[in-house]
Protein backbone atom coordinates (compact mmCIF):
# COMPACT_ATOMS: atom_id res chain seq x y z
CA UNK A 1 0.00 0.00 0.00
CA UNK A 2 1.74 3.44 -1.16
CA UNK A 3 1.76 5.86 1.74
CA UNK A 4 2.16 9.57 0.54
CA UNK A 5 2.79 12.76 3.32
CA UNK A 6 0.05 14.48 1.81
CA UNK A 7 -1.69 12.59 -0.50
CA UNK A 8 -4.17 15.40 -1.39
CA UNK A 9 -1.86 17.21 -3.13
CA UNK A 10 0.59 14.37 -4.17
CA UNK A 11 -2.73 12.44 -5.73
CA UNK A 12 -4.35 15.36 -6.97
CA UNK A 13 -6.01 15.15 -10.77
CA UNK A 14 -3.89 17.08 -13.10
CA UNK A 15 -6.25 19.84 -13.82
CA UNK A 16 -6.63 20.25 -10.31
CA UNK A 17 -2.98 20.67 -9.55
CA UNK A 18 -3.38 23.38 -12.62
CA UNK A 19 -6.40 24.92 -10.80
CA UNK A 20 -3.74 25.71 -7.67
CA UNK A 21 -0.52 26.88 -10.07
CA UNK A 22 -2.47 29.17 -11.79
CA UNK A 23 -4.12 30.83 -8.59
CA UNK A 24 -0.49 30.58 -7.34
CA UNK A 25 1.28 32.05 -10.27
CA UNK A 26 -0.64 34.95 -10.62
CA UNK A 27 0.62 35.76 -6.72
CA UNK A 28 3.65 35.05 -7.04
CA UNK A 29 4.75 37.33 -10.28
CA UNK A 30 2.78 40.28 -8.44
CA UNK A 31 4.57 39.19 -5.57
CA UNK A 32 7.93 39.83 -7.52
CA UNK A 33 7.24 42.63 -9.51
CA UNK A 34 6.18 44.64 -5.99
CA UNK A 35 8.94 43.57 -4.63
CA UNK A 36 11.94 42.65 -6.34
CA UNK A 37 13.74 45.95 -8.88
CA UNK A 38 16.15 43.35 -10.54
CA UNK A 39 13.01 41.26 -12.42
CA UNK A 40 10.80 43.95 -12.46
CA UNK A 41 13.82 45.99 -14.61
CA UNK A 42 13.45 42.20 -16.59
CA UNK A 43 10.13 42.50 -16.83
CA UNK A 44 9.76 46.01 -18.06
CA UNK A 45 12.69 45.60 -20.83
CA UNK A 46 10.10 42.76 -22.35
CA UNK A 47 7.44 44.72 -21.68
CA UNK A 48 5.70 42.04 -19.37
CA UNK A 49 2.98 43.12 -16.65
CA UNK A 50 1.79 40.85 -13.92
CA UNK A 51 -2.10 41.27 -14.99
CA UNK A 52 -0.73 39.43 -18.27
CA UNK A 53 0.34 36.25 -16.40
CA UNK A 54 -2.85 34.79 -15.86
CA UNK A 55 -2.41 31.42 -15.85
CA UNK A 56 0.99 29.02 -15.85
CA UNK A 57 0.70 29.06 -19.49
CA UNK A 58 1.52 32.66 -19.51
CA UNK A 59 4.63 31.80 -17.92
CA UNK A 60 6.69 31.27 -21.07
CA UNK A 61 6.18 35.08 -21.58
CA UNK A 62 8.37 35.98 -18.99
CA UNK A 63 12.28 36.86 -18.94
CA UNK A 64 14.36 33.85 -18.08
CA UNK A 65 17.01 34.08 -14.89
CA UNK A 66 20.66 32.46 -15.03
CA UNK A 67 23.19 31.65 -12.64
CA UNK A 68 24.83 35.18 -13.93
CA UNK A 69 21.61 36.88 -12.81
CA UNK A 70 22.30 35.42 -9.30
CA UNK A 71 25.63 36.00 -9.26
CA UNK A 72 24.99 39.89 -10.43
CA UNK A 73 22.18 40.33 -7.52
CA UNK A 74 24.33 38.90 -4.93
CA UNK A 75 23.62 39.05 -2.26
CA UNK A 76 20.42 40.82 -1.53
CA UNK A 77 18.75 41.86 -5.50
CA UNK A 78 16.70 39.10 -5.40
CA UNK A 79 15.53 38.89 -2.21
CA UNK A 80 11.30 39.29 -1.73
CA UNK A 81 10.74 40.28 1.47
CA UNK A 82 12.23 42.25 4.42
CA UNK A 83 14.94 40.79 5.97
CA UNK A 84 13.33 40.70 9.50
CA UNK A 85 10.43 37.87 7.55
CA UNK A 86 13.62 35.79 7.11
CA UNK A 87 15.19 33.42 9.23
CA UNK A 88 17.85 31.34 7.23
CA UNK A 89 20.04 31.38 4.56
CA UNK A 90 21.67 28.38 2.62
CA UNK A 91 24.22 28.77 0.52
CA UNK A 92 25.98 27.09 -2.69
CA UNK A 93 29.68 25.93 -2.42
CA UNK A 94 31.01 28.79 -4.05
CA UNK A 95 33.80 27.26 -5.93
CA UNK A 96 33.58 30.28 -8.41
CA UNK A 97 34.49 32.97 -5.93
CA UNK A 98 30.96 34.12 -6.11
CA UNK A 99 28.51 32.70 -3.82
CA UNK A 100 25.00 32.62 -4.48
CA UNK A 101 22.63 33.19 -1.48
CA UNK A 102 19.05 31.70 -0.78
CA UNK A 103 16.89 33.21 1.59
CA UNK A 104 14.05 31.56 3.51
CA UNK A 105 11.29 32.43 5.23
CA UNK A 106 9.56 29.95 8.00
CA UNK A 107 6.88 29.52 5.18
CA UNK A 108 9.51 28.98 3.17
CA UNK A 109 11.50 26.61 4.84
CA UNK A 110 8.13 24.39 5.62
CA UNK A 111 7.30 24.21 1.88
CA UNK A 112 10.81 22.67 1.50
CA UNK A 113 10.96 20.12 4.45
CA UNK A 114 7.60 19.65 3.07
CA UNK A 115 9.00 18.64 -0.42
CA UNK A 116 11.67 16.69 1.64
CA UNK A 117 8.96 15.17 3.67
CA UNK A 118 7.55 13.54 0.53
CA UNK A 119 10.33 12.11 -0.73
CA UNK A 120 11.00 10.25 2.53
CA UNK A 121 7.77 8.85 2.84
CA UNK A 122 7.98 7.96 -0.60
CA UNK A 123 10.65 6.05 0.03
CA UNK A 124 9.04 4.40 2.97
CA UNK A 125 9.47 6.30 5.59
CA UNK A 126 7.52 6.18 9.11
CA UNK A 127 7.66 7.88 12.46
CA UNK A 128 9.39 4.25 13.16
CA UNK A 129 12.11 4.67 11.33
CA UNK A 130 15.62 6.14 12.32
CA UNK A 131 16.65 8.11 9.55
CA UNK A 132 20.89 8.55 9.20
CA UNK A 133 21.95 12.04 6.90
CA UNK A 134 24.94 12.18 6.01
CA UNK A 135 24.59 15.46 3.52
CA UNK A 136 26.92 18.09 4.86
CA UNK A 137 25.11 20.44 7.54
CA UNK A 138 25.53 24.42 7.40
CA UNK A 139 25.31 26.72 3.98
CA UNK A 140 24.89 23.44 2.01
CA UNK A 141 21.27 22.37 1.32
CA UNK A 142 21.61 19.02 1.85
CA UNK A 143 21.59 17.93 5.31
CA UNK A 144 19.45 20.65 6.91
CA UNK A 145 16.70 19.87 3.54
CA UNK A 146 16.74 16.35 4.74
CA UNK A 147 16.95 16.82 8.88
CA UNK A 148 13.75 19.19 8.47
CA UNK A 149 11.97 16.44 6.33
CA UNK A 150 12.96 13.92 8.67
CA UNK A 151 11.28 15.63 11.35
CA UNK A 152 8.44 16.67 9.80
CA UNK A 153 7.72 12.61 8.87
CA UNK A 154 8.82 11.94 12.41
CA UNK A 155 11.47 9.78 11.74
CA UNK A 156 14.40 9.67 14.93
CA UNK A 157 16.54 11.92 13.05
CA UNK A 158 20.53 10.93 12.94
CA UNK A 159 22.12 14.10 12.43
CA UNK A 160 25.81 13.13 11.24
CA UNK A 161 26.84 15.54 8.80
CA UNK A 162 29.50 14.17 5.98
CA UNK A 163 32.71 12.40 7.02
CA UNK A 164 33.98 10.61 9.32
CA UNK A 165 32.97 7.03 8.03
CA UNK A 166 33.51 4.89 11.06
CA UNK A 167 31.24 6.76 13.43
CA UNK A 168 28.39 6.82 10.38
CA UNK A 169 28.92 2.95 10.56
CA UNK A 170 29.46 2.58 14.22
CA UNK A 171 25.66 4.87 14.44
CA UNK A 172 24.43 2.99 11.96
CA UNK A 173 24.57 -0.32 13.64
CA UNK A 174 24.03 0.92 17.42
CA UNK A 175 21.23 2.64 16.55
CA UNK A 176 20.13 0.65 14.09
CA UNK A 177 19.35 3.32 11.10
CA UNK A 178 16.75 2.32 8.42
CA UNK A 179 16.98 5.50 6.02
CA UNK A 180 20.09 6.45 4.88
CA UNK A 181 20.43 10.18 2.54
CA UNK A 182 23.83 10.97 1.70
CA UNK A 183 25.12 11.57 -2.01
CA UNK A 184 25.48 8.14 -4.23
CA UNK A 185 29.41 7.98 -4.58
CA UNK A 186 29.22 8.26 -0.05
CA UNK A 187 26.27 5.64 0.31
CA UNK A 188 28.76 3.09 -2.27
CA UNK A 189 31.67 3.96 0.35
CA UNK A 190 29.85 3.28 3.32
CA UNK A 191 28.95 -0.30 1.29
CA UNK A 192 32.36 -0.78 0.40
CA UNK A 193 33.53 0.27 4.07
CA UNK A 194 31.27 -2.06 5.67
CA UNK A 195 32.16 -5.00 3.35
CA UNK A 196 35.87 -4.18 4.77
CA UNK A 197 34.73 -4.11 8.43
CA UNK A 198 33.11 -7.53 7.53
CA UNK A 199 29.70 -6.91 7.34
CA UNK A 200 26.92 -8.58 5.15
CA UNK A 201 24.73 -6.43 3.51
CA UNK A 202 21.84 -7.94 6.14
CA UNK A 203 23.91 -7.14 8.96
CA UNK A 204 22.28 -3.68 8.52
CA UNK A 205 19.18 -2.59 8.82
CA UNK A 206 18.69 0.08 6.30
CA UNK A 207 15.88 -0.14 4.01
CA UNK A 208 16.03 2.77 2.04
CA UNK A 209 18.20 5.06 0.88
CA UNK A 210 17.31 8.83 -0.57
CA UNK A 211 20.62 9.71 -2.88
CA UNK A 212 21.61 12.89 -4.70
CA UNK A 213 23.26 16.15 -5.05
CA UNK A 214 25.28 14.32 -8.22
CA UNK A 215 24.66 12.44 -11.19
CA UNK A 216 24.96 9.05 -10.88
CA UNK A 217 23.98 6.05 -12.94
CA UNK A 218 21.58 3.05 -12.92
CA UNK A 219 24.66 0.70 -12.03
CA UNK A 220 25.85 2.84 -9.79
CA UNK A 221 22.38 2.13 -8.07
CA UNK A 222 21.95 -1.67 -8.52
CA UNK A 223 25.71 -1.90 -6.90
CA UNK A 224 24.46 0.30 -3.74
CA UNK A 225 21.25 -1.61 -3.32
CA UNK A 226 23.32 -4.94 -3.13
CA UNK A 227 26.19 -3.76 -1.22
CA UNK A 228 23.91 -2.07 1.35
CA UNK A 229 21.06 -4.44 0.87
CA UNK A 230 17.94 -1.49 0.48
CA UNK A 231 15.92 0.43 -2.40
CA UNK A 232 17.84 3.22 -3.41
CA UNK A 233 16.06 6.99 -4.12
CA UNK A 234 16.90 9.28 -6.08
CA UNK A 235 15.97 13.12 -4.98
CA UNK A 236 17.08 15.99 -7.15
CA UNK A 237 17.07 19.77 -6.17
CA UNK A 238 19.17 22.98 -6.17
CA UNK A 239 19.97 26.09 -3.79
CA UNK A 240 18.27 28.40 -6.17
CA UNK A 241 15.13 26.78 -5.74
CA UNK A 242 15.23 25.70 -1.99
CA UNK A 243 17.66 22.56 -1.77
CA UNK A 244 16.80 19.02 -2.07
CA UNK A 245 13.32 17.87 -2.94
CA UNK A 246 12.05 19.47 -5.56
CA UNK A 247 11.98 16.63 -7.11
CA UNK A 248 11.93 12.85 -5.75
CA UNK A 249 11.84 9.40 -6.74
CA UNK A 250 8.91 6.87 -5.80
CA UNK A 251 9.00 2.99 -5.71
CA UNK A 252 8.83 3.14 -9.54
CA UNK A 253 11.72 4.58 -9.54
CA UNK A 254 11.26 5.86 -13.43
CA UNK A 255 11.64 9.14 -12.36
CA UNK A 256 11.75 11.94 -9.69
CA UNK A 257 8.26 13.20 -9.44
CA UNK A 258 8.62 17.11 -8.97
CA UNK A 259 6.60 18.97 -6.48
CA UNK A 260 4.63 20.90 -8.62
CA UNK A 261 2.03 22.83 -6.31
CA UNK A 262 5.48 24.65 -5.34
CA UNK A 263 7.44 24.47 -8.52
CA UNK A 264 6.25 24.67 -12.25
CA UNK A 265 8.76 22.87 -14.25
CA UNK A 266 9.31 23.89 -18.20
CA UNK A 267 11.56 22.39 -21.14
CA UNK A 268 12.78 24.66 -23.12
CA UNK A 269 15.72 24.48 -26.24
CA UNK A 270 18.72 26.22 -24.53
CA UNK A 271 19.44 27.85 -27.96
CA UNK A 272 16.39 29.39 -28.75
CA UNK A 273 14.68 29.48 -25.50
CA UNK A 274 11.74 28.39 -26.74
CA UNK A 275 9.38 25.76 -24.37
CA UNK A 276 9.36 22.49 -25.86
CA UNK A 277 6.33 19.97 -25.51
CA UNK A 278 6.33 17.07 -23.48
CA UNK A 279 8.75 14.33 -23.99
CA UNK A 280 11.12 16.49 -25.42
CA UNK A 281 15.04 16.77 -23.91
CA UNK A 282 15.89 20.08 -22.86
CA UNK A 283 16.98 22.57 -20.44
CA UNK A 284 14.70 22.20 -17.28
CA UNK A 285 13.23 25.72 -16.40
CA UNK A 286 11.72 26.33 -12.93
CA UNK A 287 9.29 28.88 -11.86
CA UNK A 288 8.53 29.27 -7.74
CA UNK A 289 4.99 29.32 -7.38
CA UNK A 290 4.40 30.15 -3.54
CA UNK A 291 7.78 31.40 -2.37
CA UNK A 292 8.54 34.59 -0.19
CA UNK A 293 11.73 35.12 0.60
CA UNK A 294 13.61 33.65 -2.68
CA UNK A 295 11.37 33.39 -5.52
CA UNK A 296 12.81 32.70 -8.82
CA UNK A 297 10.59 33.08 -11.94
CA UNK A 298 11.81 31.27 -14.96
CA UNK A 299 15.10 29.81 -13.60
CA UNK A 300 17.56 28.00 -15.92
CA UNK A 301 18.61 24.95 -14.16
CA UNK A 302 21.17 24.26 -17.57
CA UNK A 303 20.35 20.77 -16.29
CA UNK A 304 19.18 18.53 -19.56
CA UNK A 305 16.03 16.13 -19.01
CA UNK A 306 12.35 15.23 -20.29
CA UNK A 307 9.15 15.33 -18.37
CA UNK A 308 6.34 13.07 -18.62
CA UNK A 309 2.98 12.96 -17.53
CA UNK A 310 2.29 9.31 -17.86
CA UNK A 311 0.52 7.83 -15.03
CA UNK A 312 2.47 6.50 -12.18
CA UNK A 313 1.71 3.43 -10.83
CA UNK A 314 2.46 4.72 -7.16
CA UNK A 315 -0.50 6.72 -7.60
CA UNK A 316 1.10 10.25 -7.88
CA UNK A 317 0.08 13.19 -10.51
CA UNK A 318 2.44 15.17 -10.23
CA UNK A 319 4.97 15.46 -13.64
CA UNK A 320 8.20 13.50 -13.79
CA UNK A 321 11.90 14.01 -14.63
CA UNK A 322 14.17 11.92 -15.60
CA UNK A 323 17.33 12.17 -14.43
CA UNK A 324 19.54 14.82 -15.71
CA UNK A 325 21.38 13.70 -19.11
CA UNK A 326 24.04 16.71 -18.83
CA UNK A 327 24.63 20.16 -18.79
CA UNK A 328 23.51 22.83 -21.39
CA UNK A 329 26.65 24.60 -20.34
CA UNK A 330 29.87 23.63 -19.43
CA UNK A 331 29.85 22.56 -15.66
CA UNK A 332 30.99 19.18 -14.28
CA UNK A 333 29.78 17.66 -11.15
CA UNK A 334 32.44 15.91 -9.35
CA UNK A 335 32.18 14.20 -6.12
CA UNK A 336 29.34 17.10 -5.37
CA UNK A 337 31.09 20.15 -6.37
CA UNK A 338 30.10 22.09 -9.18
CA UNK A 339 33.68 22.22 -11.16
CA UNK A 340 34.23 24.67 -14.68
CA UNK A 341 36.43 24.19 -16.70
CA UNK A 342 37.21 28.26 -16.66
CA UNK A 343 38.04 27.40 -13.01
CA UNK A 344 40.72 25.19 -13.97
CA UNK A 345 42.28 27.47 -16.28
CA UNK A 346 42.16 30.70 -14.38
CA UNK A 347 44.53 28.99 -11.95
CA UNK A 348 46.55 27.02 -14.64
CA UNK A 349 47.09 31.07 -15.80
CA UNK A 350 47.65 32.26 -12.27
CA UNK A 351 50.67 29.56 -11.44
CA UNK A 352 52.18 30.76 -14.98
CA UNK A 353 51.30 27.71 -16.55
CA UNK A 354 49.98 27.61 -21.21
CA UNK A 355 46.27 27.35 -21.63
CA UNK A 356 46.97 23.68 -22.60
CA UNK A 357 45.41 21.23 -21.03
CA UNK A 358 42.76 18.44 -20.73
CA UNK A 359 40.65 17.76 -17.74
CA UNK A 360 40.17 13.64 -17.90
CA UNK A 361 36.95 12.67 -15.78
CA UNK A 362 36.62 9.71 -15.03
CA UNK A 363 34.94 7.18 -12.16
CA UNK A 364 36.87 4.61 -10.17
CA UNK A 365 34.96 2.38 -7.43
CA UNK A 366 32.40 4.82 -7.68
CA UNK A 367 33.82 7.53 -6.69
CA UNK A 368 34.63 10.47 -9.15
CA UNK A 369 38.28 11.41 -10.59
CA UNK A 370 39.75 14.58 -12.06
CA UNK A 371 42.76 14.43 -13.51
CA UNK A 372 44.37 17.63 -15.19
CA UNK A 373 47.08 17.31 -17.35
CA UNK A 374 49.32 20.26 -18.34
CA UNK A 375 51.71 21.13 -20.59
CA UNK A 376 55.04 22.17 -18.72
CA UNK A 377 57.17 24.84 -20.46
CA UNK A 378 61.03 24.71 -20.99
CA UNK A 379 61.34 27.76 -18.02
CA UNK A 380 59.41 25.50 -16.00
CA UNK A 381 61.46 22.20 -15.78
CA UNK A 382 64.36 22.05 -13.53
CA UNK A 383 66.92 18.68 -13.56
CA UNK A 384 66.25 18.19 -9.85
CA UNK A 385 63.80 15.67 -9.67
CA UNK A 386 62.29 17.49 -5.88
CA UNK A 387 61.72 21.07 -7.61
CA UNK A 388 59.31 19.36 -10.81
CA UNK A 389 57.84 17.63 -8.00
CA UNK A 390 56.77 20.69 -5.62
CA UNK A 391 55.80 22.13 -8.65
CA UNK A 392 53.49 19.30 -9.31
CA UNK A 393 51.97 20.08 -5.20
CA UNK A 394 51.70 23.57 -5.44
CA UNK A 395 49.36 23.28 -8.26
CA UNK A 396 47.41 20.55 -6.65
CA UNK A 397 47.30 22.77 -4.09
CA UNK A 398 46.04 25.97 -5.57
CA UNK A 399 43.39 23.64 -7.42
CA UNK A 400 41.85 22.57 -4.61
CA UNK A 401 41.77 26.18 -3.35
CA UNK A 402 39.72 27.14 -6.23
CA UNK A 403 37.67 24.25 -6.88
CA UNK A 404 37.11 22.50 -3.00
CA UNK A 405 38.32 19.06 -4.44
CA UNK A 406 42.03 17.95 -5.00
CA UNK A 407 43.03 16.90 -8.69
CA UNK A 408 45.59 14.81 -10.10
CA UNK A 409 48.33 17.22 -11.97
CA UNK A 410 49.90 15.36 -14.66
CA UNK A 411 52.87 17.56 -15.87
CA UNK A 412 53.37 16.58 -19.61
CA UNK A 413 55.92 17.80 -22.43
CA UNK A 414 55.08 20.87 -24.70
CA UNK A 415 53.02 19.92 -27.77
CA UNK A 416 51.98 16.61 -26.41
CA UNK A 417 48.73 17.85 -25.76
CA UNK A 418 46.17 17.31 -28.99
CA UNK A 419 45.51 20.82 -30.96
CA UNK A 420 42.24 20.39 -32.25
CA UNK A 421 40.66 23.02 -35.35
CA UNK A 422 38.73 25.29 -33.92
CA UNK A 423 37.23 24.44 -29.94
CA UNK A 424 39.98 23.00 -28.32
CA UNK A 425 38.79 19.50 -26.69
CA UNK A 426 39.12 20.48 -23.00
CA UNK A 427 36.93 18.24 -20.88
CA UNK A 428 36.95 14.34 -21.25
CA UNK A 429 34.29 12.65 -19.07
CA UNK A 430 34.63 9.16 -19.20
CA UNK A 431 32.15 8.30 -16.84
CA UNK A 432 29.11 7.53 -18.70
CA UNK A 433 26.84 8.76 -16.35
CA UNK A 434 24.22 9.33 -19.42
CA UNK A 435 22.79 7.55 -23.07
CA UNK B 1 85.99 22.03 -15.11
CA UNK B 2 83.13 20.44 -15.24
CA UNK B 3 81.03 18.70 -17.92
CA UNK B 4 77.71 19.41 -19.97
CA UNK B 5 74.90 16.92 -19.17
CA UNK B 6 71.29 16.91 -20.80
CA UNK B 7 68.58 16.95 -18.84
CA UNK B 8 65.14 15.64 -20.70
CA UNK B 9 61.77 15.74 -19.18
CA UNK B 10 60.26 12.75 -20.48
CA UNK B 11 56.63 11.55 -19.65
CA UNK B 12 56.50 8.56 -17.91
CA UNK B 13 54.54 6.34 -21.02
CA UNK B 14 55.75 3.30 -23.22
CA UNK B 15 57.03 4.11 -26.24
CA UNK B 16 57.93 8.08 -25.03
CA UNK B 17 61.93 7.32 -25.05
CA UNK B 18 62.61 5.52 -27.91
CA UNK B 19 62.10 7.98 -30.99
CA UNK B 20 64.79 10.34 -28.65
CA UNK B 21 67.51 7.44 -27.99
CA UNK B 22 66.87 6.46 -32.15
CA UNK B 23 67.14 9.90 -33.07
CA UNK B 24 70.61 10.63 -31.30
CA UNK B 25 71.36 7.24 -32.74
CA UNK B 26 70.35 8.46 -36.53
CA UNK B 27 72.86 11.67 -35.58
CA UNK B 28 75.76 9.27 -34.69
CA UNK B 29 75.64 10.67 -31.17
CA UNK B 30 77.52 8.16 -28.83
CA UNK B 31 75.68 8.07 -25.30
CA UNK B 32 78.44 7.56 -22.60
CA UNK B 33 76.48 7.94 -19.77
CA UNK B 34 72.95 7.90 -18.89
CA UNK B 35 70.31 8.08 -16.26
CA UNK B 36 66.60 7.91 -15.64
CA UNK B 37 64.90 9.79 -12.37
CA UNK B 38 61.10 8.40 -12.57
CA UNK B 39 58.03 9.32 -10.30
CA UNK B 40 54.59 7.59 -11.21
CA UNK B 41 53.97 10.39 -14.06
CA UNK B 42 57.55 11.60 -15.71
CA UNK B 43 60.79 11.29 -15.23
CA UNK B 44 63.74 12.71 -16.01
CA UNK B 45 66.44 11.43 -18.19
CA UNK B 46 70.18 12.81 -18.08
CA UNK B 47 72.68 11.98 -21.26
CA UNK B 48 76.01 12.60 -21.00
CA UNK B 49 77.13 12.53 -25.10
CA UNK B 50 79.56 12.99 -27.65
CA UNK B 51 77.87 16.09 -29.24
CA UNK B 52 75.71 17.73 -26.41
CA UNK B 53 75.08 20.87 -28.51
CA UNK B 54 74.05 18.24 -31.88
CA UNK B 55 72.13 16.28 -29.45
CA UNK B 56 70.29 18.96 -27.47
CA UNK B 57 68.67 20.54 -30.82
CA UNK B 58 67.40 16.87 -31.60
CA UNK B 59 65.78 16.09 -28.55
CA UNK B 60 64.36 19.78 -28.35
CA UNK B 61 62.13 18.02 -30.82
CA UNK B 62 60.53 16.11 -28.66
CA UNK B 63 60.96 17.33 -25.45
CA UNK B 64 62.18 19.80 -22.97
CA UNK B 65 65.51 20.14 -22.52
CA UNK B 66 68.11 21.61 -20.21
CA UNK B 67 72.29 21.70 -20.73
CA UNK B 68 73.74 21.69 -16.98
CA UNK B 69 76.70 21.31 -16.06
CA UNK B 70 77.78 18.22 -13.65
CA UNK B 71 80.93 17.15 -11.82
CA UNK B 72 82.76 13.42 -13.06
CA UNK B 73 85.00 12.31 -10.56
CA UNK B 74 87.00 8.91 -11.60
CA UNK B 75 86.91 6.02 -8.71
CA UNK B 76 89.54 3.63 -8.80
CA UNK B 77 88.14 0.16 -9.33
CA UNK B 78 88.46 -1.05 -5.35
CA UNK B 79 86.65 -1.58 -2.40
CA UNK B 80 85.53 1.65 -0.52
CA UNK B 81 86.60 4.41 -3.33
CA UNK B 82 83.65 5.75 -3.35
CA UNK B 83 83.68 6.14 0.42
CA UNK B 84 86.24 8.71 0.13
CA UNK B 85 84.64 10.67 -2.27
CA UNK B 86 81.59 11.31 -0.45
CA UNK B 87 83.55 11.38 2.62
CA UNK B 88 85.62 14.40 1.16
CA UNK B 89 82.39 15.87 0.10
CA UNK B 90 80.40 15.47 3.05
CA UNK B 91 83.42 16.79 5.50
CA UNK B 92 83.07 20.00 2.87
CA UNK B 93 78.93 20.30 3.78
CA UNK B 94 78.86 19.49 0.47
CA UNK B 95 75.29 18.19 -0.91
CA UNK B 96 74.54 15.60 -3.55
CA UNK B 97 71.25 16.50 -5.32
CA UNK B 98 71.70 12.84 -7.46
CA UNK B 99 74.54 10.79 -8.68
CA UNK B 100 75.24 8.06 -11.05
CA UNK B 101 78.14 6.64 -12.56
CA UNK B 102 79.37 4.40 -15.44
CA UNK B 103 82.35 3.03 -17.02
CA UNK B 104 84.73 4.57 -19.62
CA UNK B 105 85.92 2.48 -22.98
CA UNK B 106 89.02 3.79 -22.87
CA UNK B 107 90.72 3.47 -20.08
CA UNK B 108 87.91 1.11 -18.14
CA UNK B 109 87.77 3.45 -15.07
CA UNK B 110 84.54 4.06 -13.14
CA UNK B 111 83.24 7.56 -12.67
CA UNK B 112 80.61 9.28 -10.90
CA UNK B 113 78.57 11.59 -11.99
CA UNK B 114 77.20 14.16 -9.52
CA UNK B 115 75.00 16.79 -9.01
CA UNK B 116 76.05 19.57 -6.66
CA UNK B 117 75.28 23.00 -6.11
CA UNK B 118 78.54 25.03 -6.59
CA UNK B 119 80.89 22.68 -9.21
CA UNK B 120 83.95 24.96 -8.25
CA UNK B 121 84.04 24.10 -5.06
CA UNK B 122 83.12 20.29 -5.13
CA UNK B 123 85.81 20.09 -7.52
CA UNK B 124 87.97 22.38 -5.74
CA UNK B 125 87.35 19.96 -2.40
CA UNK B 126 87.62 16.50 -4.41
CA UNK B 127 91.11 17.42 -6.34
CA UNK B 128 92.95 18.87 -3.04
CA UNK B 129 92.11 15.06 -1.75
CA UNK B 130 93.43 13.56 -5.07
CA UNK B 131 90.43 12.38 -6.89
CA UNK B 132 90.31 13.52 -10.87
CA UNK B 133 87.80 15.06 -12.29
CA UNK B 134 87.10 15.47 -16.12
CA UNK B 135 85.85 18.12 -18.49
CA UNK B 136 84.05 18.13 -21.45
CA UNK B 137 87.68 17.89 -23.86
CA UNK B 138 88.09 14.37 -21.37
CA UNK B 139 84.69 12.94 -22.75
CA UNK B 140 85.79 11.94 -25.74
CA UNK B 141 89.07 10.53 -24.74
CA UNK B 142 87.73 8.22 -22.20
Amino acid sequence: MERYYQPEIETLPYEKIREIQNEKIVKQVKHVYENVAYYRNLMDEKGVKPEDIKSVDDIKKLPFLTKADLREAYPYGLLGTDLKNCVRIQSTSGTTGKRVVAFYTQHDIDLWEDCCARAIVAAGGTNEDVCQVCYGYGLFTGGPGLNGGSHKVGCLTLPMSSGNTDRQIQFMMDLNATILCCTPSYAAYIGETLAEKGYKPEDNKLKAGIFGAEPWTEEMRREIEKSLGIKAYDIYGLTETSGPGVAFECSEQRGMHINEDHFYAEIIDPETGEVLPEGEKGELVFTSLDKEAFPLLRYRTRDICVLTREKCSCGRTHVRMSKPMGRSDDMMIIRGVNVFPSQIETVLLNEGYTPNYQIVVDRENNSDTLDIYVELSADQFSDKMAETQKREKVLTDAMRAMLGIGPKIHLVAPKTIVRSEGKAVRVIDKRKLHD
Amino acid sequence: MAIKQLSVFVENKPGRLIPMIKALSDAQINIRAMSIADTQDFGILRLIVSDEKKAKEILSNYSIVTSIEVIAVKISDKAGALCGVLDALGDAGINIEYTYAFTASADFGAYAVMRVEDNAAAEKVLNEKGFATLGNADIDKI
